[in-house]
């Protein structure tokens, strides 16, 4: 019933305002003027609309890059992510120069001609040498940073041959992650989604002798300063292992196996003692505060970031670096695969 | 094309339908609805995208209240989607669902199909001096299947499992198995069948303006001196042509995989509790052939905006659009290299790290024609003589998302970049801005711009500035500040932020958005209003109401079959002499023969 008087209500103020505009139409013809023509008033306000909207344009960018700064990223927490935030800098300035270059060419332009019934706009056709300059400008920018950008891609996707990564398998099912270590042997036995049966949840092969001395855990944890290969797999659907704070992120594949190495090194509690993290922390906690609920303790995660089903959103792991010292601790109080059979 | 030679020799006089011999008495049907004209479907094309477009944006607005509110009821949620939202709190499976036809409704139904099914229509035939498409029957099949394809897409919304809800990109083995999310049910198979049945019409519809591009130009027109509209359409067509059947294999195969068994995408599954049979097959074999037609598509959607507002900025600054070869050279270029891009959305699927150096490499190539084209629309703009109509409003609006969205492209094509941008809300904001704000400003700016050509009224001018200056400011207020939830790491597609203490902050972000959302969606009332009034009861116009060079408006406002009474307009120049100095006025239409001693500029 409701429904049926919004919708009368809405029908009957379409009506109004439609006798509405026919009025003022009618009044216009009756005084002679077109009221759809675009007269010389009209091409000054839009003008000077355009102008307004660019400085407003400004005004905005820069007010929220100041008052989002804090949201961001902390800095890296990884090796090659150093590179990468350099990287992501440079293009940074790169693109922002851009803009503010172009924008204001646009909207000035705009401004500045502005149309007058009496006036006559310049013929020019084009020009050889400015269409020149603005294609290899581009160009000779671009160049740049493909080099850059690939030599960083390299560096990050192909490790030095000499280094021996501690092999780490990250495991992904809807809803929710695993990591498997490769034990003492830095090997991880083989596994296959047919050969998950009661507590082997990941399907390994206990036929395999290397899978005995693999470790099954539900946190991440990694030493600082190590170089470790993550290999990626996935139980049901693709699943992306994303973690932001390492600039680390590979699709989890079902039938194939990804892989992505990092060098963490930044430790947990390092990080939790950086200026921005502080800050980001205490900003949370106010607003968790206000909402009556838990306080919020910095902490790396692992997150998923490929659609993959209905609690997609809630997919986490946690994920903590630390010394070698402690990370021997934390893995000598957890179960090989054969204890656990 | 004899058809179209004997309609002309045969034509004596302004009536409609009179030089008909081979068609039948005009009625309503044949007029209304299973018409061959290629103006009628043009109208029938925009009404149906304008009808999906509108389905779009509410549901887009649903689910920002959802981003911004999370755990808030809202009576009309609960109104709308019932079952799936009790107490007014939508749930997770129906919000991905929203996200993914929202997206397949405003990248296929409105931003291909609206736009480029009811402006290649409407303009090819008109801007080149032809009597109507090269296969009036083919091009009404193309509206059809489109039709049918909307109707099969919306019935897909009522089905007791819920649409297809695995995201736009329908990735398997997510869409292929309804054990792992129920809208990969039934809601699946009519997203296939539906998108198969447009797969259809596009190519239907391609293959003609291809044709008639090519060979039912007037006289004089030679390709050099066509508008760029008609490049940007003519290239658009070749663009759906080679890789729009990509789309449809690879849907097959996704079919093969759901309904009889194969393994063309799937292996070693677990889920249910159970092992699936499949074996040998690769998820990312669907990426490779999804993206090899969804990066194209990315241009099929943008340069036909790019066509209309190269048109609208030329003729509203009544100056030649600046550097016409380079404008056709970029278009070329932009969609030669839209073909050996498609890896980029693919740079953390675990594809080999040198292809993706390969399509870093190519990816940012394009940011050259797009320079290019930029520059050239600013340089237009200088020293002209701007008249501020709607439809110029949209068109500067274009340039401006164009190069915000494109710089940002830089970021994203750039694979070491993309590693931590990658499924952001960096890459939503991107494309929203890069895409979506820059075709659907085009489509406005077209809508305003040949409104007059299409009903013979004019659009209200007032209501058009307070459309344009509302919408602008909500399409920057909604997708800028996205940006910075990406740098924060904030992933796309979540159905609540809340589960991650570290996003608390940006809850205050997604609440302007929202609201900035929610103002854009109200100011297309005044939109719709505007477009169904001035339909009815606009004034009417003038048979060349913004002074344009085009052949278009040299045809009567009254629409008549054949377009032209009498012969076929002569082409005599290119279509962009204004403020030609010599020239009595600041235009000379394209069937102006060159004056005595004048030179063409082109």
């Amino acid at each position: 019933m409701s429904a049926l008087l919004i919708i009368i209500v809405l029908v009957l103020a379409g009506v109004a305002i439609g006798q509405a505009v026919r009025i003022f139409e009618i009044s216009n013809a009756l005084k002679g003027k077109d009221e759809n023509e675009i007269t010389d008033d009209d091409n000054k306000r839009q003008g000077w609309y355009m102008l307004i909207f660019m400085f407003g344009m400004f005004i905005t960018f820069i007010w929220m890059s100041a008052s989002y700064w804090e949201v961001m990223l902390p800095k890296s927490a990884s090796v090659h992510g150093k590179e990468v935030d350099n990287l992501m800098a440079i293009s940074m300035i790169v693109i922002t120069a851009m803009f503010v270059v172009t924008q204001p060419l646009l909207f000035y332009f705009a401004f500045k001609y502005k149309g007058k019934k009496a006036n006559r706009a310049t013929f020019v056709s084009h020009n050889d040498k400015l269409e020149l300059i603005w294609t290899f400008i581009p160009a000779i920018v671009l160049a740049g940073l493909i080099l850059y950008g690939l030599s960083t891609w390299n560096s990050t996707m192909f490790r030095p041959e000499d280094e021996e990564p501690m092999i780490v398998e990250i495991y992904a099912k809807q809803f929710g992650w695993n990591a498997r270590y490769s034990g003492a042997d830095n090997q991880l036995g083989y596994a296959n989604v047919r050969n998950i049966a009661g507590v082997n949840v990941l399907g390994v092969d206990d036929t395999d002798g290397a899978s005995l001395d693999d470790i099954v855990t539900t946190e991440l944890h990694l030493p600082v300063g190590k170089p470790v290969l993550f290999r990626f797999r996935a139980q049901d659907v693709i699943h992306s292992a994303f973690m932001p704070h390492f600039r680390v992120q590979m699709n989890c594949v079902p039938g194939a196996v990804t892989q992505f190495a990092v060098t963490p090194d930044v430790t947990t509690v390092e990080m939790r003692k950086e200026q921005d993290v502080i800050a980001k922390t205490a900003t949370i906690n106010a607003i968790r505060k206000a909402k009556g609920e838990e306080l919020y303790e910095f902490d790396y995660v692992l997150l998923c970031n490929k659609i993959c089903g209905s609690a997609h959103y809630n997919m986490q792991m946690k994920i903590v670096v630390e010394s070698q010292e402690e990370f021997d601790n934390w893995m000598s109080s957890q179960k090989t695969f054969a204890e656990t059979l | 094309m004899s058809d179209i030679q004997s309609a002309e020799t045969m034509h004596t006089d302004t009536h409609d339908h009179s030089h008909d011999d081979h068609h039948h008495e005009a009625n309503f049907w044949n007029t209304y609805v299973f018409s061959q004209d290629h103006k009628m479907i043009a109208k029938q094309f925009l009404l149906t995208g304008i009808v999906m477009g509108t389905i779009g944006m509410m549901m887009s607005v649903l689910f920002r209240l959802q981003l911004a509110w999370p755990e808030q009821g809202f009576p009309i949620l609960e109104k709308l989607l019932g079952k799936w939202a009790p107490d007014g709190v939508m749930d997770s499976s129906i919000y991905l669902a929203l996200v993914t036809i929202h997206g397949t409704i405003m990248v296929f139904f409105v931003l291909t199909a609206g736009l480029s099914g009811t402006f290649s229509n409407l303009l090819i035939p008109l801007q080149i001096g032809a009597r109507d498409m090269a296969s009036g029957f083919m091009n009404m099949l193309s509206y059809w299947f489109f039709f049918v394809s909307s109707v099969i897409m919306v019935i897909s919304l009522f089905v007791t499992s819920g649409p297809a809800s695995a995201g736009w990109t329908v990735y398997p083995p997510l869409s292929a198995l309804p054990q792992a999310i129920p809208g990969s049910g039934a809601g699946m198979t009519l997203w296939l069948v539906s998108m198969t049945l447009f797969i259809v019409s596009s190519l239907l519809g391609a293959l003609n303006y291809i044709v008639t591009v090519l060979n039912l130009r007037t006289k004089g027109m030679s390709m050099t001196r066509l508008p760029l509209t008609i490049w940007a359409f003519f290239v658009t067509a070749i663009l759906g042509v080679l890789s729009f059947p990509v789309l449809l294999s690879a849907a097959l195969l996704l079919v093969f995989d759901r309904s009889m068994g194969t393994s063309f995408y799937l292996s070693d599954i677990f889920i249910g509790g159970e092992v699936l049979d499949h074996a040998g097959g690769s998820p990312v074999l669907f990426q490779h052939l999804f993206w090899f037609l969804g990066h194209p598509e990315v241009y099929i959607i943008l340069l036909p905006a790019l066509g209309i507002t190269s048109e609208v900025i030329a003729t509203n600054s009544r100056k030649p659009i600046f550097g016409y070869r380079a404008m056709v050279g970029s278009i070329l270029a932009i969609a030669f290299l839209s073909f050996i891009v498609w890896g980029h959305h693919m740079f953390v699927t675990g594809m080999n790290p040198f292809l993706g150096s390969v399509f870093t490499f190519t990816t940012l190539l394009i940011a050259i024609p797009s320079a290019v084209k930029a520059f050239n629309y600013i340089t237009t703009l200088w020293k002209g003589n701007i008249r501020f109509t709607p439809a110029m409003l949209f068109s500067i609006a274009l340039v401006s998302t164009f190069i915000t969205g494109g710089l940002t492209g830089i970021i994203l094509g750039d694979s070491a970049l993309d590693i931590n941008v990658h499924d952001t809300y960096f890459v939503v904001a991107h494309f929203h801005i890069v895409m979506g704000l820059s075709a659907i400003f085009g489509m406005f700016a077209g809508i305003y711009h040949w409104f007059p050509r299409m009903w013979g009224r004019r659009m209200n001018k007032t209501m058009g500035y307070f459309h344009f200056w509302l919408t602008f400011i909500s399409a920057y207020g909604v997708f800028f500040p996205m940006h910075f939830l990406g740098m924060a790491g904030l992933p796309r597609r979540y159905y609540t932020n809340t589960a991650f203490p570290m996003f608390d902050d940006l809850a205050d972000i997604n609440i302007l958005i929202s609201n900035f959302a929610i103002l854009g969606a109200i100011a297309q009332g005044i939109f719709f209003f505007n477009f169904f009034y001035s339909m009815f009861r606009g004034k009417r116009s003038a048979q060349n109401p913004w002074k344009s060079n085009t052949l278009e408006w040299t045809a009567p406002v009254e629409h008549i079959h054949g377009n032209w009474p009498g012969e076929l307009p002569t082409v005599h120049r290119w279509a962009y002499d204004y403020s030609k100095p010599g020239m009595d006025e600041d235009f000379v239409p394209q069937t102006i023969p060159l004056g005595p001693g004048e030179e063409e500029t082109h």
